[in-house]
């Protein structure tokens, strides 16, 4: 344990009124400490900058997941325990149930929130590109009140968000509109559990009804590790968005995918590795949206 | 013949009960009053002087006990073999966290902080960092020419071979370093008064090791150095020889501060600064006839040392003796080396130089089945050692083994042929391919040739005044089943309940030198003298009348207890004897290496994943000859164990180096197999005793290391139809080789 | 740091431990475990790593199975702890340790504290569980002796008694 915990301060105000004053008075001298996988981790290696931290672990207000007609809102500090248990999340966002399955193992599960993903802002985060793909809004708070963003473009940059420093996120908002979407989800990491990943997609399509071409109705494709920031592939959507699933299309689809993404070397992998990775990623998921219908 | 019902039973481990209580004490779980922390400072560059060592103000450093090399009482060395090893780097240091300064507190936390206060300057030197660098003597960085040791094994006559040969294979063959990643890691408590000198507990796997290390860094007779095992979690070769260099230094700031001293490292610290399996490079050249037999070859083995030699010259022993594996080489030339390079220096990881050069045996009976045009499982059958041959180093086999028959069981338990066609169809249509590998494999258990001689064992079993047995070893339990299977033997010996056996803590005021556990050596070797000092009690109970030619187990601890109540002691003693007919030539690397060799057959079935370039064990046979189990549940247990890291050696397992520093130091980034990752390792028994082990026991804790890596290379390069010389195969490593071939 | 300093981020903290209340003094960023360890000497949970990679310092609190050297103390305040040494008492998980010992799913030990607490909680989730959910399950659990196979069982047969075979 490389850090001394008497050069730290934490405090656990016990409501969110309570944590937004404080981030209101002293803007940018608390860091909010949820379920405390990633913070705890730099902690114990000596390199967590702050020293002041504020919990905002299992604050009422952060929790609970609630289901209405047409939107489901998640408390930020849902765990990804919560987001694998919850009847609504597997059955209409599997996307996030199986990022929520993908990380850690349980007892990490149990601790890691997703409002701790977003907030950590790495790029490899399991839950990003889902949110992504699911085009989530958040709910950020601070003592002036709440504002709600689109997800995308949340990411400025490298660990970068549009978050004031006065800000919590108070909750993540999924619109209902995704049954009858295939939603196609995977993680590749290192290993088969407790692996950070190398490159992760989330991705949504639908084919046009009653078409016997295979024609994309509709599709949504993020992925993550290969870029500073989680990403969305608008050009690959727009390029897929109303075409055949074909041979073609799929090639087309691969090499603007390599084209699109900025993966680096690491200590991880390769570059090469991510971008061929990436791009049969996508190209899976073209074949399985084609083929599933067939099945139907 | 009296029926064996303690042998080949699964009895009980002995410390079991508070292992899964939670009530098993580590080293760190123990605390002493007074007691301070201790923390090394290292250096932060892989070769250099040292021009300045300046503690920053800002720290009040009269709290702090801090050691230098100017402080060591006796020799600034780690006895060992070569003792080049110093304690404490004194005016130059030749591998990055090399050791330099000590500093104790009692507080753990301010440690910490002062560890990164204290500021050397170097004069950095050039380093190097790999063999060929070493070779080619980029740098001189150790003696005249970085070679701590070269062994040649010779064996007949060379001249003719090449022009008879029909082929002529060559092939070059590389294994990665290997972090030995116990879940515990180093961790020490030291003590000292004048009056008794020296007290160390420590996670460890020598006792006596560290005791003699101690009594040359400190000056003091073997009285005054007191060494006690503490519950070890796991080391597999990592606390070999590691242990003395930890404990070296919590003595010092023992001595220093007159207070008991606990040095544990943090898993960092461990991974970068500690010892890791020799990285290696073996390259063959092999005369073949046109039906697939072996006329003879060369065998250049070289392996990376690190910055001082430690343990490379009998890593690199062990690696050229089998060199050869399982097979008959009418003539052979086997060069052995092992140089210096600019790394924390390796050190002992189960299998222990045999790993790496049977992995290259291995993968180029592949390659010479391809060039001859047979199978994998046809050019081992041919080639295969027979009873009467002898092996490279002219030792004959003696022992009934028909290799061929291993193979074909190995074969039906893997269902080899049938999916070997499978796969043969249906490779070409999917998006995954897979792939079936083999691996035959020998490993000579014990110390090489004259080590066991050398190390002279002995052993003693005590009758205890309660009537119960204590068995009295050096040997240490750190999983594998020492106390289990070594009073499992005693009370077999003696015809008691295992239960009334104990073993006595591995304390060096308190047990005999039974030698290190190393080398698969403690049930075969340690074994046997367990047994033979059990009998040796019941001879003097019948001696002295007190027992008769049969008992009862109650009537055993009866006169156990008269013969106790009435001499003061009951003790025997066994001490090692070299077997009739056993010859080993230190000069000309030639003879009977090994007392036994167990054999094994490994069969893996590899799935190559075309999406994601990763390859996974779907299946793994592992079958082997190891003479007696002793305990079915342990046997299994340490064979299960060994292929899973030997999966993590072929597939998982990388060291990043940066500048002769590993980059990848946590676990996080250091990658072994979790659960979800291995595929069931289905583990096979034969069992044809051992003329020399005890109940015919041969060892087997570092055998299933042999085998996974080449198996699985193996496998991948049938799935694949490319090569994969190099462990560990990495899904990069696999985009790489099929995009060379130019596949999309 | 000058005295005055040090005692200022000291709390008092309250939690229940294997059922008893324990109050410690302690700095709100202690890790749980090393309170567990040193203040409370509960030597069983074990520190493999450090950072939340290798399980050894599950615990179970508030019922859910956690790496306590993840945990900052103070959120631990007021929370139910249940650690190895607590774990005798409890009949799910006195079935595995038992199923350990007779399948030889502890080599070297240090693993298995984590490996108990994380197989009692799968175990309380699902009482039947296959293969696949015990492999899932320890997935966070790291064993370099065993490879993996004698846990399985183990965690299978103290299972078994519950699905009624």
């Amino acid at each position: 344990m490389r850090s001394d915990p008497a050069d730290y301060e934490l405090i656990a105000p016990g409501t969110l009124q309570a944590v937004v004053s404080l981030l209101a008075g002293e803007p940018g001298q608390w860091l909010p400490i949820a379920g405390g996988t990633d913070v705890m981790v730099l902690y114990a290696a000596g390199k967590l900058q702050s020293r002041k931290l504020v919990s905002i672990w299992n604050l009422a207000e952060l929790r609970g997941i609630d289901v209405r007609p047409d939107e489901v809102t998640i408390g930020a500090g849902c765990t990804y325990t919560n987001l694998r248990e919850h009847p609504v999340i597997a059955r209409e966002f599997p996307l996030l149930a199986s990022a929520a399955r993908w990380t850690g193992g349980i007892a990490n599960q149990n601790r890691g929130t997703l409002g701790g993903n977003i907030a950590n802002a790495s790029p490899a985060g399991d839950s990003l590109p889902a949110l992504l793909a699911y085009e989530a809004e958040l709910i950020l708070v601070s003592l002036a009140g709440e504002r709600r963003v689109p997800y995308l473009g949340f990411h400025t940059g490298y660990k970068k968000l549009r978050l004031a420093p006065q800000e919590l996120i108070r909750a993540v908002c999924l619109r209902r509109s995704f049954s009858g979407y295939f939603h196609y989800s995977r993680k590749v990491g290192a290993r088969n559990a407790q692996a950070i990943a190398k490159v992760c997609i989330a991705a949504l399509g639908r084919l046009r009804a009653g078409a016997t071409e295979n024609t994309i109705d509709d599709i949504r494709l993020a992925l993550g590790s290969v870029a500073p920031i989680p990403l969305r592939l608008t050009e690959v959507e727009q390029l897929a968005k109303g075409k055949s699933i074909q041979p073609q299309l799929v090639q087309r689809a691969k090499k603007m995918t390599a084209a699109a993404i900025q993966p680096i070397d690491d200590i991880r992998s390769t570059a090469r590795y991510r971008t061929a990775v990436a791009s049969n990623l996508v190209a899976e998921f073209l074949e399985q949206l084609r083929d599933q219908q067939k099945v139907l | 013949m009296t029926e064996e019902h303690i042998i080949g039973s699964s009895v009980p481990r002995k410390e079991g009960r508070d292992k899964v209580t939670g009530a098993a004490r580590y080293i760190d779980d123990l605390s002493m009053p007074g007691m301070l922390y201790g923390a090394t400072v290292r250096s932060q560059i892989p070769r250099g002087l040292i021009r300045n060592i300046a503690f920053d103000p800002q720290v009040d450093w009269s709290d702090f006990v801090s050691v230098t090399a100017k402080d060591i009482p006796g020799q600034n060395c780690i006895a060992l073999i070569g003792d080049d090893q110093p304690c404490l780097a004194n005016e130059r240091v030749n591998h990055p966290e090399e050791p330099i300064l000590l500093l104790a507190h009692p507080d753990r936390h301010l440690l910490r902080k002062a560890v990164d206060a204290v500021r050397i300057e170097y004069e950095p030197l050039p380093a190097i960092f790999t063999m060929e660098e070493s070779e080619r003597c980029a740098q001189v960085i150790w003696g005249t020419d970085n070679t701590f040791k070269r062994f040649l094994i010779a064996k007949g006559d060379l001249d003719e071979i090449w022009s008879k040969a029909d082929f002529i294979v060559e092939g070059e063959y590389a294994t990665g370093a290997q972090e030995q990643l116990y879940i515990e890691n180093n961790g020490v408590i030291a003590a000292f008064d004048t009056e008794h000198g020296i007290t160390v507990w420590g996670s460890l796997q020598c006792p006596y090791y560290v005791h003699k290390a101690l009594m040359a860094l400190c000056d003091l007779p073997a009285d005054k150095v007191r060494v006690v095992q503490a519950e070890t979690g796991g080391a597999f070769g990592g606390k070999e020889d590691y242990p003395s260099m930890i404990a070296s230094h919590a003595t010092l700031l023992a001595m220093k501060s007159g207070h008991p001293v606990k040095m544990v490292y943090d898993r960092l610290e461990d991974m970068t600064a500690t010892t890791k399996r020799h990285p290696s490079r073996t390259r063959h050249r092999t005369a073949v006839t046109k039906d697939g037999t072996i006329l003879g070859g060369e065998i250049d083995f070289t392996i990376d040392g690190g910055a001082y030699a430690t343990l490379s010259s009998v890593v690199l022993s062990r690696g050229v003796i089998h060199a050869g594996g399982p097979y008959y080489w009418p003539s052979v030339r086997i060069r052995g080396k092992a140089v210096a390079t600019n790394m924390p220096p390796h050190g002992a990881f189960r299998g222990f130089g045999a790993p790496q050069s049977l992995f290259a045996m291995e993968r180029h009976m592949d390659r010479i089945a391809e060039a001859v045009g047979l199978s994998p499982v046809e050019i081992r059958r041919r080639n295969f050692l027979k009873p009467g041959q002898t092996t490279t180093t002219e030792q004959a086999i003696r022992e009934d083994i028909d290799l061929g028959k291993l193979l074909d069981r190995a074969l039906e338990l893997s269902d080899y042929t049938a999916k070997k066609a499978r796969f043969r169809q249906e490779n070409p249509l999917g998006r995954s391919k897979r792939g079936m590998g083999i691996a035959a494999v020998l490993h000579g258990a014990g110390f090489t040739g004259s080590g066991e001689r050398y190390l002279a064992s002995v052993v003693a079993v005590e009758g205890c005044a309660d009537g119960g047995v204590r068995v009295l070893v050096s040997s240490t339990e750190f999983g594998q089943g020492t106390n289990t299977v070594l009073c499992q033997i005693a009370a077999e010996a003696l015809g008691i309940s295992y239960e009334d056996v104990r073993i006595a803590p591995p304390d060096t005021n308190l047990v005999p030198n039974s030698g290190p556990t190393v080398a698969s050596r403690t049930a075969m070797v340690v074994g046997s003298l367990v047994r033979s000092a059990a009998l040796g009690i019941r001879q003097t109970l019948r001696a002295g009348g007190g027992l008769g030619e049969s008992y009862s187990g109650e009537e055993f601890r009866q006169a156990c207890r008269q013969y106790v109540a009435a001499h003061g002691e009951l003790r025997s003693y066994a001490h090692y004897e070299s077997p009739a007919g056993v010859f080993w030539d230190d000069q000309k690397y030639r003879g009977e290496a090994y007392a036994s060799f167990a054999w094994a057959i490994y069969i893996a079935e590899v799935e190559v994943n075309l999406l994601t370039y990763s390859a996974t064990v779907e299946d793994f046979v592992a079958l082997q000859e190891i003479g007696r189990v002793l305990h079915p549940v342990l046997a299994r247990g340490q064979i299960a164990g060994g292929v899973a890291q030997g999966i993590g050696f072929a597939l998982y397992e990388k060291v990043v180096w940066q500048n002769g520093r590993m980059q990848n130091g946590q676990m996080t980034n250091y990658i072994m197999p979790t659960s979800a990752d291995l595929p069931p390792i289905r583990v096979f028994f034969e069992e044809m005793g051992n003329l020399h082990g005890a109940y015919g026991a041969k060892g087997i804790g570092e055998l299933p290391m042999d085998g996974p890596a080449p198996a699985i290379a193996n496998a991948i390069a049938a799935a694949l139809g490319t090569r994969f010389d190099s462990i560990p195969v990495l899904p990069e490593d696999i985009l790489e080789a099929i995009s060379a071939r130019g596949e999309p | 740091m000058s005295q005055a300093c040090e005692k200022r981020h000291q709390r008092e903290l309250s939690f229940t431990v294997n059922g008893k209340l324990e109050t410690v003094r302690i700095h709100p960023m202690e890790r749980l475990l090393d309170v567990l360890r040193q203040q409370l000497g509960l030597t069983g949970t074990k520190e493999g790593c450090g950072e939340g990679e290798c399980g050894a310092c599950a615990i179970l609190m508030d019922g859910q199975l956690v790496n306590s050297c993840l945990i900052p103390a103070l959120q631990a305040a007021d929370a139910q702890v249940i650690t190895i040494e607590g774990v005798a008492d409890d009949p799910e998980a006195s079935a595995l340790q038992a199923a350990f010992l007779q399948c030889g799913g502890a080599q070297c030990g240090m693993c298995t504290p984590g490996m108990i607490l994380s197989a009692s909680h799968l175990l309380r989730k699902q009482p039947a569980p296959t293969l696949e959910d015990i492999r899932e399950a320890l997935g966070g659990n790291l064993c370099r002796c065993t490879g993996y196979m004698q846990i399985f069982e183990a965690v299978a047969q103290a299972a078994r008694p519950r699905t009624g075979r």
